[in-house]
């Protein structure tokens, strides 16, 4: 019970940490944050529901004002603005990443990689494509069309959470409460 | 701990929490709906909203709205691409209005009292076994482990500094989550030691 609490709130922090990396901006313009690399740690390493409760305390703080967001970003009016998708879709990323690797037993480094691809960019495109079509009011697929620089970042993000799964699997075997 | 809360006391600070944010609820379904002239109202009464707390407030206030700029820029150069640069402003004044009046309550609002705000409406989920007191607690504990984690990146890329003489980057960040993750379980070990979360 209280080692569940520490690691979800050690987990929410990890996410506040990432936005403190410089972003990378893309020639389009779009920012590259290593922020949704957290996101997806969240559910490969702390399982569904605690990933979920990991996110959704970080979202929580966001909201309630704290500027934890890459760029130093904060308050409820990033909950009705373009990025509302993404940080709504944020936590149920976690909990499909979480899902897949608790559920499929490949080797935890692969199991990873596909949990942060099905949630870290299925589920969070999922939420974040609609939520850019409203507030943008463009249809989906113009949407659809936002998001596309994205990807690239995300799937080396995805890499990356998978190498990190796998080492924090090896190090520290404990840890890993997704298969826990 | 740094906030987005505005330094300099306004009227809106004064008000309960709670009642600014039903407004937001109630002021994002309604601007949401609205069509033609109804957006440069709201926008305006937005505007003046800010401006009545003062310059330095709403100096802040449109500081806050930068990030916004990108979307604005794109919805203006798509629309002049479809050959209508006028469709635009809907999309950019709801934006601004919704956003905007959000924005305005960040800033009024101290972190403490939306802390308290929560753990009373999560009052109802004792019944599923989750007691209010976690909410502060995880809360606590996040806010704490991030300068803990910072400490042990330091301490990490100090190490590494000593021995090399390239720069530490991305290689420390699996020993710092590693350090962090031992951490997290002396903190759970020190609870329980001390009578449980719960």
């Amino acid at each position: 019970m209280e080692r569940n609490l520490t690691h979800i709130a050690l987990f929410a922090a990890l996410i506040a940490l990432l936005g403190l990396i410089p972003k990378i901006d893309l020639i389009s313009g779009v920012p590259i944050t290593a922020q949704s690399l957290g996101i997806m740690l969240c559910g490969t390493v702390l399982g569904s529901w605690r990933g979920f409760l990991a996110v959704l305390l970080f979202d929580v703080l966001v909201a309630a004002g704290l500027p934890l967001l890459s760029g130093g970003r904060g308050g409820i009016g990033l909950f009705v603005g373009p990025s509302a998708g993404y940080l709504i879709g944020f936590p149920f990323a976690a909990f499909v990443a979480g899902l897949v690797v608790a559920t499929w037993r490949a080797p935890i480094g692969i199991a990873a990689f596909a949990g942060a691809i099905v949630g870290g960019i299925g589920i969070l495109y999922a939420f974040g494509i609609p939520g850019m079509a409203i507030t943008l009011g463009k249809s989906l697929p113009e949407a659809a069309l936002l998001a596309i620089p994205f990807l690239a970042g995300d799937l080396i993000k995805a890499v990356l959470a998978a190498l990190i799964t796998q080492t924090i699997a090896q190090a520290r075997p404990g840890a890993l409460l997704s298969r826990a | 701990m740094l906030t987005l809360t505005s330094p300099f006391r306004t009227w809106a600070h004064g008000v309960p929490a709670w009642v600014k944010l039903a407004v937001l609820c109630l002021w994002t379904a309604l601007v949401l709906q609205a069509q033609g002239p109804w957006l440069w109202v709201a926008m305006l009464a937005v505007a003046a909203l800010v401006a009545s707390a003062g310059s330095t407030f709403a100096l802040d206030w449109a500081r806050m709205l930068q990030p916004l700029w990108p979307f604005v820029l794109l919805v203006a150069l798509w629309q002049v691409w479809l050959g209508a640069p006028f469709g635009a402003l809907p999309v950019i004044l709801r934006m601004g209005a919704v956003v905007g009046l959000a924005n305005a309550v960040t800033m009024t609002t101290e972190l403490a009292e939306i802390i308290d705000l929560l753990t009373r409406l999560s009052r109802p989920l004792r019944r599923l076994g989750l007691s209010p007191r976690m909410l502060a607690l995880s809360v606590a504990l996040m806010i704490r482990f991030i300068p803990v984690m910072l400490l042990r990146h330091g301490q990490i890329a100090e190490g590494w500094r000593a021995r090399s003489p390239r720069r530490p980057g991305w290689r420390i960040l699996l020993p710092v989550l590693l350090a962090a993750l031992d951490d997290a379980d002396h903190v759970a070990e020190a609870l329980r030691a001390r009578g449980g979360a719960g």
